[in-house]
């Protein structure tokens, strides 16, 4: 098994409104290993992004606070070391493209100057040097023409160009760890077959990890190694890919496989999990989801069940599988 | 950029066209003229009157008044100044810099002011600076201009006398070079403190929203996210955008250098253009008015064409269109 890249321990992020605590990201705890593709899967809302964004310290203060826990990059703890310091793995080890290529862009800058922008910051190289590495850049997220599109301006790109250009930011640095935060989203289906076609080819060719938020089970079961279900910023299940599709065991799991269309069959209407996510302010001690859960026992509404070891790699917060892993 | 500025300038005629008939109506229709200020006076016959008007072309058809006047001005003739028995362009010209004056030192001071405590204000927002910020800035912008004028002159210029009471040079003064330049100097501060104090506060405002607004932006957050230093993210990425909106503002505020400050002038004794235009508002001075008018037209539309060129320059969604 290859080595751990990133750690989360016991994460803490809580936004501090008017209205009350949020507790978005609430005692998260999983890890990255490096080269792997992980999936962070859940509703909106269910704190992935935020999950991401703290890994990246660029959680807005206030009102969001990271209260509690590690983050552990090649065993440094990243909420430890300073600004500074934190400036110089952003956008060099760890990259971050984000889900609205539309407006993710600066538009008075040109795309050229965006780009090479990390490389002054972070490399040694020269702005000459820099804009030759820029339009090799260019030509790796598969644009053409990339010599004259280095001055062109984001508005002159369609939304796959400025997704792709992204991407070359993104990658200018040579990072470690990618994290693409539903990069396809906003993009059209064929658009998106091609971005997520870029990203693994990419990720193969440097051996990098990618951490891919997301809420589309297509692209999970494409891109995924191991994947990470979240639930109201709670971790409720995770494992290597084919054990969530094949053998969910988290009724919310389950849940989410059932309400994903499956091409050649049509049904009068999809499934849905019955209920809505819950409030995220004030959230009590019971199981966030035994509010729509078919299987909710007295115990879920009591208290939170704790993620715990279920099969050789999967791990799952479910009362129904208490005391089961210990057999 | 060459096509932009032709096509503007074409554009402005009609716009300029319509500007001078109203201004004529407005100045012709309203009640009364020189002439009958001079009515007044007990020894003027009716007969007297008249030949004053018809000299003055004021009996003919508004149509032909009007073509008279506007062709006059074509050929850069403004007319007469009835108040001031001089042509109304050397009028102008006479009063207009001493407003100009002023009115560039307040601008420049305004707009280097407002940056800085805006975008401070907007950095820190909701911190105690910004609060005093806020407060100060809407005590600044809701005192009346006399009032502070006033206020200004009682203590700089009566109590501690560091400032003189009022003018543009001392009185009687034969000064030259930089003595004189310093006079003035002097004479200026006080009057510039008062507007720059009344105009800043908006232009703070301005400068704090388009900021924040700015730096809630994907793109700001993209450009942390390449771990760029704080510095060049709010000044190269967040600051350029926060500026495109100011852009139409200060193309504005050109016309405002030429105008005069009608109130702060009178309460220093500024030999400006605003006070000026006040007196032949009430002498009915119509050759001055809409003479002084019609220059503010024109400059209204120079600095809208300025404003849209300078739109190209700042930013490249509008340069290609």
């Amino acid at each position: 098994m290859s080595s751990t890249l990133v750690e989360f321990r016991n994460l803490k992020t809580y936004f501090y409104t008017e209205a009350g605590v949020v507790q978005a990201v609430n005692d998260v705890s999983f890890s990255i290993r490096a080269g792997e593709t992980v999936c962070i899967v859940g509703e909106s809302g269910c704190g992935k992004s935020i999950t991401a964004m703290s890994l990246m310290r660029l959680i807005a203060s206030p009102p969001g606070k990271i209260v509690g826990g590690e983050i552990l990059f090649e065993g440094r703890d990243l909420l430890k070391i300073k600004e500074s310091e934190m400036r110089m793995i952003r956008g060099n080890e760890i990259a971050m493209i984000f889900q609205e290529p539309m407006t993710s862009l600066n538009p008075v800058l040109t795309v050229g100057d965006q780009i090479m922008e990390p490389l002054i910051e972070h490399t040694l190289l020269s702005k000459s040097e820099a804009r030759k590495k820029a339009i090799q850049l260019i030509e790796q997220v598969g644009i053409p023409r990339a010599d004259q599109i280095i001055d062109s301006y984001p508005h002159e790109l369609s939304g796959g160009m400025r997704q792709r250009i992204m991407i070359a930011i993104s990658l200018s640095c040579d990072p470690k760890l990618l994290i693409a935060d539903e990069p396809t989203t906003a993009l059209d289906v064929t658009i998106q077959a091609q971005i997520l076609d870029l990203l693994r080819q990419l990720k193969k060719d440097r051996n990098m990890s990618l951490m891919l938020i997301t809420h589309d089970l297509g692209v999970v079961a494409e891109m995924a190694d191991y994947v990470v279900v979240m639930y109201a910023g709670k971790v409720i299940e995770e494992g290597p890919v084919k054990e969530i599709f094949k053998n969910p065991r988290h009724p919310y799991t389950k849940g989410l496989l059932l309400a994903k269309p499956v091409i050649g069959q049509r049904k009068e209407r999809l499934f849905t999990i019955p209920g809505q996510v819950p409030n995220p302010i004030g959230l009590g001690e019971n199981c966030h989801y035994s509010d729509r859960c078919e299987h909710a026992m007295d115990i879920c509404r009591a208290s939170q069940p704790a993620l715990q070891k279920d099969g050789a790699d999967s791990k799952v917060a479910c009362w129904l599988y208490e005391g089961e892993g210990a057999k | 950029m060459k096509q932009l500025l032709i096509r503007r300038l074409i554009q402005s005629i009609p716009t300029l066209i319509g500007a001078s008939i109203l201004v004529f109506l407005v100045f012709t229709l309203a009640p009364g003229d020189f002439v009958t200020q001079m009515s007044a006076d007990a020894n003027m016959t009716q007969e007297r009157l008249d030949e004053i008007r018809a000299l003055h072309g004021l009996d003919q058809p508004l149509y032909k008044q009007y073509l008279t006047w506007m062709g006059n001005l074509l050929t850069g003739n403004f007319g007469e100044s009835v108040l001031h028995r001089q042509p109304v362009t050397s009028v102008i010209n006479t009063f207009m810099w001493n407003s100009f004056l002023i009115a560039i030192i307040v601008l420049v001071l305004q707009w280097i002011i407002a940056s800085i405590v805006g975008i401070m204000a907007a950095l820190r927002q909701y911190s105690i600076y910004d609060s005093a910020v806020t407060l100060i800035v809407f005590m600044a912008m809701s005192f009346p201009s006399f009032f502070l004028g006033l206020l200004m002159l009682k203590f700089f210029a009566v109590d501690y006398q560091i400032f003189p009471l009022g003018g543009m040079r001392s009185t009687g003064s034969t000064l030259t070079g930089w003595a004189d330049f310093w006079d003035v100097m002097k004479h200026l501060a006080l009057p510039v403190i008062v507007l720059t104090l009344l105009n800043i506060g908006s232009l703070t405002r301005y400068f704090r929203t388009n900021m924040l607004e700015v730096i809630r932006q994907d793109y700001v957050r993209t450009a942390r996210a390449k771990g760029l230093k704080e510095r060049v993210v709010i000044f190269k990425h967040a600051l350029r955008n926060a500026l495109l909106p100011l852009i139409t503002l200060f193309a504005l505020e050109i016309p405002g250098l030429f105008s005069g400050a009608i109130i702060t002038e009178r309460i220093f004794n500024w030999p400006g253009i605003g006070r000026v235009v006040l007196d032949g508002i009430f002498q009915r001075d119509y050759p001055l008015l809409m003479g002084f008018t019609m220059l503010l037209v024109v400059l209204t539309i120079v600095a809208n064409i300025l404003a849209d060129l300078m739109y190209g320059v700042a930013d490249p969604r509008v340069r290609n269109r």
